[in-house]
């Protein structure tokens, strides 16, 4: 475990990140979050002064995408400085502590820290059953968040599944898995989904606080609005295609070799909020759309139930039969009024011949009195 | 100009039908300039509405070389037409107050006991129940439950509309427009009403067009023609 006094710039130089590194890492920094060159030198002077937040990582029902997201940064010092721009005391992935010793570390941070720690927390809680779907040195997810986020002072919610249940929450959801703040409540939490998330948008947040000692500002989903206030389609290199009407209609087809747009493979771009587009992954190589997938909404609470499946673009419609899409429901809902319509034109036909035939003689006998 | 529906059968015997009947004809005054007007607004604006529309969810056609725009433009008629429906509806609902007694909000509440007869009388007679039905001289009680029920839709693929436009419009104006349905309902759902609202306009389209028809041939009252001129045909008999 590092120790938690040392400033932040101190532990990375310490572990042989250069100044310049750091400094081009304070730029980078203040380009995620949309300010201005001028932030930078705020930045760099909070990062030298300040002392490391404590952190605790959890992870409850999750792949670990999150922890590998920034595990996996190319750079090496970058993971570094990820990782280290707080004191991170308990990780299960990464930790060298194991045991009774890390649950004491983790107590010690809750006990000691109280309201004044940093929860990050990877995968969604299941509260079905009590609980018992997940449980980590004998206690269910759900007790460690309570007790965990309860006395943080914020919780990052990390990844779809902690945000709001994401892939272990759909349907059927056995295990009732929900996000955080469902599972928690009266938590101050920031959500920051995606599958995975992007580790420079946690670093981002954190960045945030320590330099101006608030939060990011946030959205009506808690997300801050520097990394999802931006919707993929708009920002999307390959919209010019979309505008023009030139879509790739199969895999590997010869639209799909000019880059043309993943609209009719499935694409959510036009639903999904995240800065892909502008800050990419893997330290700024590419990103889904890039790369010739189209974008699923990883990072949206609909993307399974709703906008699934990932290939198709009708969304889903819930509770109407696992295939069965808006369209060939609508579909349906027309040809079926249309063969109403059909029969009740025949039907009528058929009556409206006699009654019109009996009407005319009726007339005829009439005008024969008269 | 008026179309009573010709019955092939027995042409003579028809057309001296259609004699003695005229002689008692009255030619009413029904649907106002502004019903006109925004009645075939809205068969414009929601034919081109679903068309586009569905080629927004659906591109069905491609383009052959980079300078065509035919996604730009389906969705530029499709913003277009929206708003001319909009303005359509506008028109329709201040007609609500303004205009003459076939045309006010009374028309199209069901709550007397009158008018749910009247409602119950038109469902049967649809349903082969009934031979003969008294048609007043507006709408009928189902017609206008018919017709709040099209604008009801109308009125959720605005509000669904104005949410889906927010989202590449930001700022104040837009977030009032449509933007806070967003607080209420996922973008998801957003997207399946609105999509959904075109199919079911399309079958009341087909219903509309149907029974209008239907009745124009029964009835023999011009409501064919009354949606062009104005005047529908009254028997007095
Ligand atoms: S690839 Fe996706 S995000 Fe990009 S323009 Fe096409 S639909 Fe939009």
């Amino acid at each position: 475990m590092l120790k938690s006094k040392d400033t932040i710039f101190d532990g990375l130089y310490s572990f042989g990140v250069s100044r310049r590194n750091f400094i081009k890492f304070c730029a980078s920094m203040s380009a995620t979050l949309a300010l201005s060159s001028s932030a930078v030198p705020q930045i760099v002077e909070a990062l030298e002064k300040k002392k490391k937040p404590y952190a605790i990582w959890l992870h409850f029902q999750e792949c670990t995408g999150d922890t590998e997201s920034i595990l996996r940064a190319s750079k090496p010092s970058i993971a570094q400085i990820v990782l280290d721009i707080v004191s991170l005391e308990y990780h299960e992935t990464i930790m060298a502590g194991s045991g009774h010793a890390a649950e004491k570390a983790l107590h010690d941070v809750v006990k000691n820290q109280k309201a004044k720690y940093i929860a990050i927390v990877e995968g969604s809680i299941p509260i079905k059953d009590g609980g018992i779907y997940c449980t980590i040195g004998g206690r269910t997810a759900l007790d460690i968040a309570n007790e965990v986020c309860g006395n943080a002072f914020v919780t990052l919610n990390v990844g779809s599944c902690s945000c709001w249940g994401g892939v272990s929450s759909a349907k059927p959801n056995p295990t009732g898995a929900v996000g955080i703040a469902d599972a928690v409540s009266g938590i101050k939490y920031v959500n920051l989904p995606g599958c995975p998330v992007n580790a420079e948008n946690i670093t981002a947040t954190i960045v945030h606080y320590l330099t101006f000692g608030t939060l990011p500002v946030l959205d009506r989903h808690n997300r801050p609005l520097f990394a999802y206030g931006k919707r993929i389609h708009d920002n999307c290199e390959r919209r010019p295609h979309f505008d023009a009407g030139q879509f790739v209609r199969k895999w590997g087809d010869e639209g799909h070799r000019l880059g043309w747009c993943l609209y009719e493979l499935g694409c959510k771009g036009p639903m999904a909020y995240k800065n892909c587009p502008t800050i990419k992954w893997n330290e700024g190589i590419s990103y889904p759309i890039q790369a010739g997938h189209p974008c699923f909404a990883c990072a949206s609470n609909d993307s399974w139930d709703v906008f699934g499946p990932i290939y198709t673009r009708a969304p889903h419609v819930p509770g109407a039969g696992y295939q069965a899409t808006a369209d060939k429901i609508g579909a349906a809902v027309v040809a079926g009024t249309a063969a109403a319509v059909a029969t009740h034109a025949a039907i009528r036909t058929f009556l409206g011949y006699k009654q019109k035939e009996k009407f005319a003689k009726e007339k005829d006998e009439a005008d024969k009195i008269k | 100009m008026i179309n009573r529906g010709s019955y092939v059968w027995q042409p003579q015997k028809m057309d001296m039908f259609r004699k003695s009947r005229k002689a008692q004809d009255k030619r009413l005054y029904v649907w106002q300039l502004p019903i006109r007007l925004s009645h075939w607004l809205n068969i414009l604006c929601i034919t081109s509405l679903i068309i586009t529309g569905y080629y927004i969810s659906n591109p069905f056609m491609h383009a052959i070389s980079e300078d065509q725009s035919i996604m730009a433009m389906m969705r530029f008629i499709h913003f277009v037409s929206a708003h001319i429906l909009i303005a359509s509806a506008l028109i329709r609902i201040y007609w609500l107050f303004a205009g003459n007694k076939f045309a006010r909000l009374k028309e199209f509440l069901p709550f007397t006991a009158e008018k749910r007869k009247e409602v119950l009388c038109f469902i049967k007679f649809y349903a082969f129940l009934k031979k003969e039905v008294h048609h007043p001289i507006g709408h009928n009680a189902l017609a206008a439950i018919s017709y709040s029920f099209a604008y009801f839709m109308i009125f959720l693929a605005i509000l669904t509309g104005y949410a889906l436009y927010s989202e590449s419009h930001t700022g104040f104006f837009w977030y009032l427009a449509g933007g806070w349905v967003f607080g209420i309902l996922s973008d998801g759902t957003i997207r399946l009403i609105h999509h959904f609202v075109m199919w079911v306009l399309t079958a009341f389209l087909i219903v509309h067009v149907y029974i209008v028809w239907l009745n124009d041939n029964i009835e023999g009252n011009g409501l064919i023609s009354s949606i062009f001129t104005g005047y529908k045909i009254y028997h007095k008999d």
